[in-house]
């Protein structure tokens, strides 16, 4: 996309400055630029009761309107804690122009993929896991999300949940899906319309899984399901989703809820039989699990004996640790 | 609000017309007549000089419609986001008329509080879902434009596709100029769907000559002919946009 850089070099605030509303007249202090879009820029600010937003600022106020209607029409949408929750809209005048821009919820955590770069392809599936939980929401609510793709995750802290940003491609199921990005899109790879169904997302679901083994992602060649299919037996991660993905992709799951289950299913098994013995405590949500295996793969191809005290040690380690950092935050 | 019929020409070129009258004139024309002009100008490892960028911006200026520079890659996102972005400023365009009838001559939705804005912003969206569309293609085919043909289709394809998700209908044609024996040529006749061209697309480039002008007035011949014609079928075709902008 071109980037607006008459927006971005006459309306670029420095931290500190204020941003005073016309008609609400709420005021907001800029901390600092989050990101720079199509349609305007995003600041981190504070409110008046020293709250962090996230404000987007746009010189041109169509395009925004209409991101600012579906965020209205998200948060509305019971249950999905999927999206950032909207606060408000109003205008900024700047030297006698208009400046439309809304004011939502700041979304605190790291990008999808550096997370799974840093934290280890274990969470691939934990993840998707719940991004397929909160779509399942929305679509019973009648919308899809549209624009799904990585750069629009967050992994918030220290709660490991995924949340999206850009709402933008939000879409009413039967209508036309009019943001995306080409990669997730299954129009762009000739498996399907771009006419808002559950098996839009979905479609988009196994891309984003696709891409957390192809960081640099990959061009159409001959397009179709042949070259993904190509993509995907390329790597050996993906021998345990082969089913799941091939589904996906080819649009034969009805619901997010099916999709979930089938991943929920071999997420199970993938774990059982790697980490069998040690005493599974309960109620632990599934990441903890995952970060475990990931742990004891490594380990593995050492000797087996100190294998099984290395993993004790670690967990002991990782168990402590992260008690110190939860009595960190309580404090 | 009744949906209606958008009609808009798509030019894509990458240079500066050479032969025939100034096509600037020629959208001005098209844009008294209810169709808007969009131009698109795709660059590959050459850039699009001055003298060029003038010409397309002009064009789309005097067309009421929205000019864009790209390298090819990009061109599928864009062709689809330009004739969206055309469809929002023209079908904006009525709405802030209706609106200056309700509340007053200089008004437009800009001066709306925010929440009006958003109310008056999601009929214009509903509008961009469900009005009809009709587009003429103008592919530019001179010497210039050959290693960029096939990123030129992929993209019309692309346009069909995303055009024939809206519940609204959709025709399309395509003309490429110069043509083999004339100035410009006749591809594809209206259709709602774009899969033809994979067939009938051209490979090879025609000449040197850049006749854009006569492309434009070729293309809105070709409109009116369709206007004329439905005229003859039917009375109740409404013409509520043209009448608009
Ligand atoms: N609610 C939010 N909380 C935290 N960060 C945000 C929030 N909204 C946006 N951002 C940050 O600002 C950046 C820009 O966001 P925005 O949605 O405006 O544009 P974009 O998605 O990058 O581009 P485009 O407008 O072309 O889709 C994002 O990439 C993200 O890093
Ligand atoms: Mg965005």
């Amino acid at each position: 996309m071109m980037m607006n850089n008459t927006l971005r070099n006459q309306f670029k605030f420095l931290p500190g400055h204020v941003i005073k509303g016309k008609w609400n007249k709420n005021t907001y202090k800029v901390i600092k630029e989050l990101g720079c879009g199509a349609n305007g820029i995003v600041y981190l600010a504070e409110n008046d009761r020293q709250q962090l937003v996230a404000l987007k600022l746009s010189d041109n106020g169509i395009s925004i309107i209409s991101e600012m209607n579906i965020l209205k029409a998200f948060s509305k949408v019971q249950g999905s804690v999927l999206g950032p929750s909207f606060m408000e809209a109003d205008d900024f005048v700047v030297n006698g122009k208009n400046m439309p821009f809304y004011v939502m919820e700041y979304i605190k955590g790291e990008g999808y993929l550096p997370f799974i770069q840093k934290k280890g392809q274990a969470w691939t599936g934990v993840l998707v896991l719940q991004l397929l939980s909160s779509l399942s929401a929305l679509h019973k609510q009648g919308w899809i999300f549209g624009d799904l793709k990585p750069d629009n995750l967050i992994v918030t802290l220290p709660t490991y949940k995924i949340r999206c940003i850009d709402v933008g491609g939000t879409t009413l199921i039967g209508r036309s899906v009019k943001e995306f990005t080409e990669f997730f899109d299954r129009g762009y790879w000739g498996m399907g319309s771009r006419k808002a169904d559950p098996q839009y997302d979905l479609f988009a679901v196994a891309m984003i899984m696709l891409n957390s083994s192809y960081p640099k992602r990959f061009s159409r060649k001959e397009g179709g399901f042949s070259q993904l299919k190509e993509m995907m037996e390329q790597k050996k991660e993906f021998t345990p989703y082969k089913a799941i993905l091939e589904k996906a992709l080819t649009g034969k799951y009805l619901t997010a809820e099916e999709m979930r289950n089938d991943m929920a299913h071999v997420l199970g098994r993938h774990s059982q039989k790697k980490s069998a013995p040690a005493a599974q405590p309960t109620g632990k949500p599934a990441a903890t699990r995952q970060a475990r295996r990931a742990q004891s793969k490594q380990i593995t191809r050492r000797k087996p004996k100190y294998a099984f005290l290395e993993t004790f040690l670690l967990i002991l380690i990782v168990s402590l640790l992260y008690t110190l950092y939860i009595y960190g935050q309580l404090l | 609000m009744k949906p209606g019929t958008l009609r808009q020409i798509l030019l894509i070129t990458d240079g500066c017309s050479n032969q025939g009258e100034d096509p600037a004139a020629m959208a001005a024309l098209a844009r008294e007549q209810g169709i808007t002009v969009n131009v698109i100008g795709v660059m590959e490892n050459d850039v699009i000089d001055d003298k060029g960028m003038q010409e397309i911006e002009s064009i789309a200026n005097c067309g009421g419609g929205v000019s864009q520079i790209v390298y090819s890659q990009q061109l599928s996102q864009t062709v689809q986001m330009v004739t969206r972005k055309a469809m929002t400023q023209t079908i904006q365009g009525v709405v802030n008329k209706e609106l200056q009838q309700i509340l007053g001559n200089s008004v437009t939705m800009e001066d709306l509080p925010p929440e009006k804005r958003g109310e008056v912003m999601e009929v214009v969206d509903e509008l961009g879902e469900t009005s009809n569309l009709e587009v003429l293609i103008l592919v530019d085919t001179s010497a210039s434009m050959k290693l960029k043909l096939p990123t030129v289709k992929d993209a019309l394809l692309d346009l069909s596709l995303s055009m024939n998700a809206r519940l609204g209908n959709n025709q399309f044609s395509v003309f490429v100029f110069p043509g083999k024996k004339n100035d410009v040529e006749k591809l594809l006749d209206w259709t709602p769907k774009l899969e033809v061209l994979t067939r009938v697309f051209p490979k090879l480039t025609t000449g040197g000559i850049t006749p854009t002008g006569p492309a434009i007035t070729e293309a809105l011949d070709y409109f009116n002919k369709k206007r004329s014609l439905r005229g003859l079928l039917s009375h109740d075709d409404e013409q509520y946009f043209e009448e608009s902008i």
